[in-house]
């Protein structure tokens, strides 16, 4: 009996661990915090070591939604689609602020926070953020991965 | 007011009454033209060789609304009282400013149209240059102005459900647009206020620093 | 068996609608390209834009001219200083001021800082789309040296709101020359090394050469300025056509291409980014120094010391009336003020009251100053420039990058258009296309370097 919980207990910390360092990013990459993932994903910062380093341009093959950079209101319809696309395990990353919260563009053009359209598991602030603030981001989201349920099967 | 330059003079000796005024302020010449002979104005400036002006650098416009008005915000009884005076002379409410340089003379002249409000049309300098296409659709999306004889006036800028014309004055910068709700599927969203439920996910601390769910 | 005639009715074709965005791979930005393809050869091809629509022109109509800074930073977000610039210089020609020589070489070599890193995005990127993935990490590489210089001097590494009206933020730090020689020779190093991989790579020729091409006349008509410009032959480089700041006593080249054709561009665009850095080598020499720092005593405590004071302990001093040797004294400021001590603000700032912020020791000082600083930030006072408009064009990495600014005489811009360089290009990329093959859409579009901050602003 405590057989079995130890089992699936081990089995849901092994397949929180293969999913967090294996992460298939989909970056949807909009504005000026395009240019701080270019940096983080590059050599300098590396987003590679932390197993993240492989983008998949298609949301079927991704599992985690990079959204950076302001989303318009033109726009938001195909980030639902993108979003919609994705297969379960996903998560959604908010990078920058104006993903966040719209920034400092509270205007008729921009989405105040995708949060809005979208389910958000990770807000990284900043305008944009650090590649270093990024790569902490990221490790948060690593450890979520770890200790959520993990949904194992169909 | 200084001299005008050789090249305003010259429109204006050619064109006459079609040319309202000229200026010259800080080394830019401006030529206010009518509408009704802004596609000769520019014609001439593109095809006269002395002239050469073979570049169309910008079309915009500008909604000149609250022109000095005591409606931007801050506190009325200092500087505004100052400066509310009657609007400028020019009536129209809108100007179409054409921006155009001269490769070959290394030269830049800015060309005004007034436009009335209940009017608001001007003809398109398509015929003349292809990067008026986009420009002007820009200035239909941004102020409502239309071009008559564009091949193709659309929104540029803006999503095609978007309602009003953002830049002009009376159009408040926070205005909450519908979010597309006349898209297929997206009637959900007509309110902006519409988040997600959120689950067990979402915690506000850090998953480091939560007991396990 | 007799021969037969074998009829064969031929088969229905279609045209195939392929949709390229808005969200891609490219790395350039979100643009919804409609491809209409005839098996591989784009018959028709339409660009729908406004995807990153962020109403920065209306933004600066809320704001003073000065809270327009930040908006313009986001403009073109690869090469931030020269919109910065760009702005700054639109609106001093409104009121009719200048800066001192110090400042003009300063935000001659950030400017050109920035279009150094604009170009190696543009190249890293389009040689990761055309599958060249080394390319791409060697100048994110060079680009992080770059970002470490600009920190250096403005604290940011990106969006930086380092211009002022009338100046800039902060002087560059004592070192910054010393900085820029290995940075730039990091720079050099890595950009032989992409000259060896893709110059006269026979896959890379293959694919750029003869694609992509646009004639002179044509590029001429819709409005083309910039490398995409320089690239079909045309010379028109703002620097030297309408020289701003500085240009004019700095030499260097304006590369030219000839064919117009993708490769051109990616050969003009290196060969500048050589003349950039010339630029900002031959500027550093000939900068005017800068102020020495000056050895000022603060009062003396009982033991005959002196140390720099506080802001606070200095006002505090005032006001209890110990006022012995207090101008004089040495006020140790925030780090975040850095570069803006009184000395070196003389040289960074243009010399005018009504514009330029004073001084912050002179702020804790003296009222002049205070009323000065007061005047400036308080809503509806701060900075009037006359009545009129002005249009101040300036080399943005792109190309011509223009500023129209109308004026009410109030202490905010009635009007700030920006011309974007890259709206003509995404304008005439239909043209560019069409007739080729659909694998050549993407060489084109990365050349252009389209920026989707500034073209839908």
């Amino acid at each position: 009996m405590g057989l079995g919980t130890f089992f699936t207990t081990k089995l849901e910390q092994a397949v929180g661990w293969a999913r967090k360092y294996s992460i298939f990013q989909y970056p949807f990459v909009t504005a000026c915090c395009g240019m701080e993932y270019m940096s983080t994903a590059c050599a300098h910062y590396d987003i590679d070591r932390f197993g993240a380093g492989l983008p998949r341009f298609s949301p079927r093959q991704a599992d985690v939604l990079f959204v950076v950079g302001t989303i318009s209101h033109k726009l938001a319809p195909v980030l639902k689609r993108v979003y919609d696309q994705m297969c379960e395990p996903k998560w959604v990353i908010a990078f920058g602020v104006c993903t966040c919260t719209g920034g400092f563009y509270d205007d008729y053009a921009t989405v105040q926070g995708i949060d809005t359209i979208i389910p958000v598991d990770l807000y990284i602030p900043g305008c944009p953020p650090r590649p270093e603030t990024v790569l902490q981001g990221l490790m948060l989201l690593q450890e979520k991965i770890q200790k959520e349920k993990q949904q194992l099967g169909i | 007011m200084s001299e005008t330059s050789p090249l305003l003079l010259r429109i204006a000796q050619e064109f006459g009454e079609a040319v309202i005024a000229t200026h010259s302020f800080r080394g830019d010449d401006t030529a206010t033209v009518r509408r009704e002979s802004i596609l000769e104005v520019l014609r001439f400036l593109k095809e006269t060789p002395e002239l050469g002006f073979e570049m169309l650098t910008d079309v915009t416009a500008v909604d000149y609304l609250k022109y000095r008005s005591t409606d931007t915000p801050g506190p009325a009884f200092l500087a505004h009282e100052f400066l509310a005076r009657e609007r400028e002379p020019q009536s129209a409410r809108f100007s179409v400013v054409y921006h155009l340089y001269s490769l070959t003379h290394n030269r830049r002249i800015r060309l005004k149209v007034p436009v009335e409000e209940s009017d608001a049309a001007v003809p398109s300098a398509t015929p003349l240059w292809p990067i008026a296409d986009w420009l002007e659709r820009e200035v239909w999306d941004m102020f409502g102005i239309k071009f008559v004889g564009h091949p193709d006036l659309r929104r540029i800028l803006t999503y095609e459900e978007f309602e009003g014309h953002a830049l002009r004055k009376d159009y408040p910068l926070r205005k909450r647009q519908p979010l597309a709700p006349t898209r297929e599927g997206w009637e959900w969203a007509a309110d902006q206020t519409v988040s997600f439920p959120k689950t067990d996910r979402f915690d506000a601390m850090p998953p480091s620093k939560r007991e396990r769910e | 068996m007799a021969a037969e005639t074998r009829t064969r009715t031929p088969s229905k074709t279609e045209h195939l609608l392929i949709n390229m965005g808005p969200s891609h791979p490219a790395m350039h930005g979100v643009i919804h390209i409609v491809l209409e393809l005839d098996g591989e050869v784009v018959v028709k091809a339409e660009v729908n834009i406004g995807y990153l629509h962020r109403a920065f022109e209306k933004h600066c109509e809320s704001g003073t001219y000065t809270q327009a800074f930040p908006y313009t930073d986001r403009l073109n977000y690869v090469s931030p200083l020269i919109n910065n610039f760009g702005y700054a210089l639109a609106v001093e020609k409104l009121l009719g001021i200048e800066v001192p020589e110090r400042c003009k070489y300063i935000r001659v070599i950030m400017s050109e800082i920035s279009r150094i890193a604009d170009h190696l995005t543009c190249i890293g990127a389009s040689g990761m789309e055309l599958g060249a993935f080394t390319v791409f990490l060697y100048c994110m590489k060079a680009r992080e040296y770059l970002y470490d210089l600009i920190e250096a001097a403005t604290g940011a590494r990106i969006t930086i709101s380092y211009g002022r009206i009338g100046g800039v933020k902060a002087d560059l730090p004592d070192d910054f020359a010393e900085r820029a020689k290995p940075a730039f020779a990091q720079v050099r190093a890595v950009l032989s090394d992409i000259d060896r991989l893709l110059t006269n790579n026979r896959i890379f020729v293959d694919r750029m050469k003869g694609v992509g091409a646009i004639s002179k006349e044509e590029a001429i008509n819709y409005s083309f300025t910039g490398p995409m410009l320089r690239a079909t032959g045309v010379y028109y480089d703002v620097r030297k056509a309408q020289p701003y700041l500085c240009y004019d006593q700095i030499e260097f080249d304006v590369p030219l291409g000839q064919n117009g054709d993708n490769y051109d561009r990616y050969l003009v665009r290196m060969a500048e980014m050589e003349q950039s850095m010339r630029i900002v080598e031959r500027a550093l020499k000939q900068m005017p120094a800068g102020p020495i720092a000056v050895d000022r005593t603060g009062p003396r405590d009982e033991l005959g010391a002196s140390r720099p004071l506080k802001p606070d302990e200095m006002v505090d001093l005032g006001k209890v009336g110990k006022t012995e040797g207090l101008l004089e004294a040495r006020l140790s400021l925030s780090p975040n003020l850095q570069g803006m001590e009184e000395e070196r603000s003389q040289a960074i700032n243009a010399p005018e009251k009504r514009v330029v912020l004073p001084p912050k020791e002179e702020t804790y000082a003296n009222i002049e100053a205070l009323m000065q600083h007061f005047m400036l930030i308080m809503d509806c006072w701060g900075m009037n420039p006359p009545e009129g408009e002005v249009y101040f064009p300036v080399e943005g990495a792109n190309g011509e990058l223009g500023f129209y600014i109308v004026s009410d005489g109030s202490d905010r811009p009635y009007r700030v258009r920006a011309r974007a360089p890259c709206f003509p290009f995404v304008a005439a990329l239909h043209r560019m296309i069409e007739g080729g093959m659909v694998a050549d859409v993407i060489p084109t579009f990365g050349s252009i370097n389209m920026i989707a901050g500034e073209l839908d602003r």
